[in-house]
């Protein structure tokens, strides 16, 4: 179907002309944020204006040097790998049974499922607020990791459920009527099977955490701000160029979270296609 | 099979179903813990929320025989000596154990100005009235006390349960009589909120899709490889954090930013241009982190739509506008339909770009949301004002849920 549209007429070369001047704009648009800031984030001065008086590394410096921001990233760090374990033991668990399961109730237990993506965040904020203040559960690491969790698992329970879809069950059967008990049917075939499926759904969990500002702004006290919450914060302020720097360094993370999701994409894309 | 043979008595339907039941018991075990989790970390918590919507302790808890000896009371004139009576009893009781803070506060939120009455009376009742006098003695402390409203207020107030702060979030009240009207002027502004937030939903969700349509369109036709590539454009901006491009706007918009000395330099411009903390940065913000949410489904939609048709209305006589519009265009329309609601849902829930980009008058609902919770302690309306954003975007859902039933994008879950 690719390459359908290769213009014949004049008029269709104007209307794919006319897309493609189109697309490209938007391609600028999209990108121009994170263009703009990169060279800044590299300035010598500390006004964030353009042409460059020189070149420096001073802003990465300030960032490694500053306690601030030292345990702002290892909050973001505690919080989101904690976060991602949890979900992705919780999403897989209730992918594979939601594979299995025939009930009228599963559209509401599905849509309870998926329901923390579509909730406003700031919704979720609120009532986690109420409830786990009471508990202790607010101003610690605890609180944080259980609502990022909540925040986090639909991604997983897709990204799973996914990969099952294209799993053929009879291979779990073949291998539990050759009389492997169902634990090491779920460890020898299983897993391997929906491992990409769970390593993307890690990512989007992991992503989903990282870069969660406002549960953090409801639940964090000042020992636990996460770098999002640190870069509120510093937006609201004044920019400083250390936020450009930041902010270069969370797009870098991206790139790798997104090349890796990318990459376990075309792999899948190619065993599949091999089956 | 050893099994089978040792049962072999009993009819293999039943066995089978056996077997079925157990299989179906073990899936819903795996699923379950999940569900207590999201039990614990996001149904009670909004559950909790919903109820504060309506929960309306304080004047009940604090005041119990004013509340008492106001059940019987029809509202159409100042009530007798009794209720004076316990009201005397009750301010001073609630001033001793403390509890009149929170009556006072919520009195308040009925009128301006009650605060100090009921403040103000409490503190000055020493001694309980002598037999008869309450109502004297109260009126001359307050002349409020006098009034019908006030003890309308009261009445209003006595709860356990109200629809005060959600007719509140609507801008309405209850009057004397208990029947439903408007609020005042100066306190109706949640209806405005509502409607500025829809309307930067709206708009967002229009922008997207006329600068998504173009993007999708010239992937979906373009061959896979050169596709791929071009899909880094729309995936880096969608992976990058909020807040990452939020300041980048900040830095391109402001008035010593890019934008505005580029434009100084070429002449276009001799004053900086005001593009950010109003209206303009909330809509390019937003619409730079929405627009992956129109382009992805509109694109999958597109990949799927047969060239045939377009050949075959060519090939027929159709000019290519015609074609386009006629054949191309409705079969999109899915695509469409998904992406402009996912960018509304997503949209009229907005607080942290609004809150960086925007001026005060751009703030969107999730922001008074915040607001009344954190700031200003108001928790009775931070939750009305969020079921109502709830409802709307649980049937936004809903829809969305009915549109993208059938596609092939469910991710496998509806099998």
């Amino acid at each position: 179907m690719s390459n359908s549209h290769a213009p014949r007429t004049t008029i269709q070369r104007i209307g794919w002309g006319t897309t493609v001047v189109s697309a490209t704009l938007v391609f600028f648009f999209l990108m121009a944020p994170i263009l703009a800031i990169v060279p800044l984030s590299f300035s010598s001065s500390t006004y964030l204006t353009y042409p460059l008086p020189g070149l420096s590394l001073r802003w990465y410096e300030d960032f490694l040097a500053s306690d601030k921001w030292m345990l702002s990233l290892k909050n973001s760090l505690i919080i989101g790998v904690s976060a991602t374990i949890l979900a992705m033991t919780l999403g897989t668990l209730a992918a594979l049974g939601l594979a299995q399961w025939k009930s009228r109730f599963k559209p509401l237990v599905l849509a309870l499922v998926l329901s923390p993506m579509v909730v406003p965040v700031v919704i979720a904020a609120v009532g986690l607020y109420f409830f786990f203040a009471p508990l202790g559960l607010t101003g610690n690491y605890a609180g944080l990791i259980l609502a990022h969790t909540a925040l986090a698992t639909p991604f997983v329970v897709i990204t799973v459920s996914a990969t099952l879809q294209s799993f053929d069950m009879n291979l779990a059967r073949a291998a539990a009527s050759l009389g492997a008990p169902p634990l090491l049917v779920f460890r020898k075939v299983i897993l391997p099977l929906i491992l990409p499926g769970m390593a993307s759904g890690a990512l989007f969990a992991f992503a989903t955490s990282f870069d969660e500002v406002v549960i953090v702004l409801f639940m964090a006290g000042p020992e636990q701000r996460t770098l999002p919450r640190e870069m509120f914060s510093g937006i609201r302020e004044n920019i400083s160029p250390t936020i450009t720097a930041v902010a270069v360094i969370l797009t870098l993370i991206s790139v790798f979270l997104l090349s890796t999701l990318e990459w376990l994409r075309r792999r899948s894309e190619r065993l599949q296609g091999k089956g | 099979m050893v099994a089978a043979v040792a049962t072999g008595d009993i009819p293999l339907k039943r066995r089978l179903r056996r077997a079925e039941r157990a299989r179906q018991f073990r899936a819903l075990a795996l699923v379950l813990p999940l569900l207590a989790f999201l039990m614990f970390t996001f149904l009670i918590p909004i559950g909790g929320m919903l109820w504060r919507s309506v929960e309306d302790p304080e004047v009940g808890q604090a005041m119990p025989r004013t509340v008492a000896a106001l059940s019987g009371w029809d509202g159409k004139e100042v009530p007798g000596e009794p209720a004076f009576a316990a009201l005397a009893a009750d301010l001073r009781q609630s001033y001793q154990d403390r509890s009149i803070a929170g009556v006072a506060k919520r009195l308040n939120y009925v009128s301006n100005g009650l605060r100090t009455t009921v403040m103000g009376t409490a503190r000055k009742i020493r001694d309980l009235p002598a037999p008869g006098t309450a109502r004297e003695t109260l009126v001359a402390m307050d002349p409020a006390w006098g009034e019908r409203a006030t003890w309308s207020a009261l009445k209003g107030a006595s709860g356990p349960v109200s629809d005060f702060y959600l007719l509140a979030a609507l801008d309405l009240k209850r009057n004397m009589e208990g029947s439903i009207v408007s609020a005042p002027e100066e306190q109706s502004i949640y209806v405005d909120v509502f409607g500025r937030t829809f309307g930067i939903g709206l708009g967002v969700t229009a922008l997207c899709l006329i600068l998504g349509f173009p993007v999708a369109y010239l992937l979906a036709n373009l061959p896979a490889g050169q596709s791929n590539l071009l899909m880094i454009f729309v995936l880096l901006p969608f992976w990058t954090s909020l807040l990452v491009r939020t300041c980048a706007w900040i830095v391109l918009l402001q008035g010593e930013g890019l934008i505005n000395d580029l434009l100084r330099w070429v002449g276009l411009i001799d004053e900086p241009l005001r593009m950010i903390y109003n209206r303009v940065g909330v809509f390019v913000a937003m619409t730079h982190v929405l627009l992956p949410f129109m382009i992805l489904p509109l694109y999958s939609v597109m990949r799927s739509i047969s060239p045939a048709y377009m050949r075959a209305a060519t090939s027929l006589g159709a000019p290519p506008a015609v074609a386009f519009l006629r054949i191309y265009l409705p079969q999109t329309i899915p695509g469409m339909g998904a992406g402009c609601l996912l960018v509304f849902i997503l949209a009229i829930g907005y607080y942290i770009t609004p809150a960086l980009v925007g001026g005060a008058a751009d703030q969107m609902i999730s922001y008074f949301i915040a607001f009344y919770t954190t700031d200003t302690v108001n928790w009775g309306l931070a939750s009305a004002l969020g079921a109502v954003l709830l409802v709307a975007t649980m049937l936004l859902a809903m829809v969305y849920g009915k549109l993208v039933h059938g596609q092939q994008n469910t991710g496998g879950l509806k099998n």
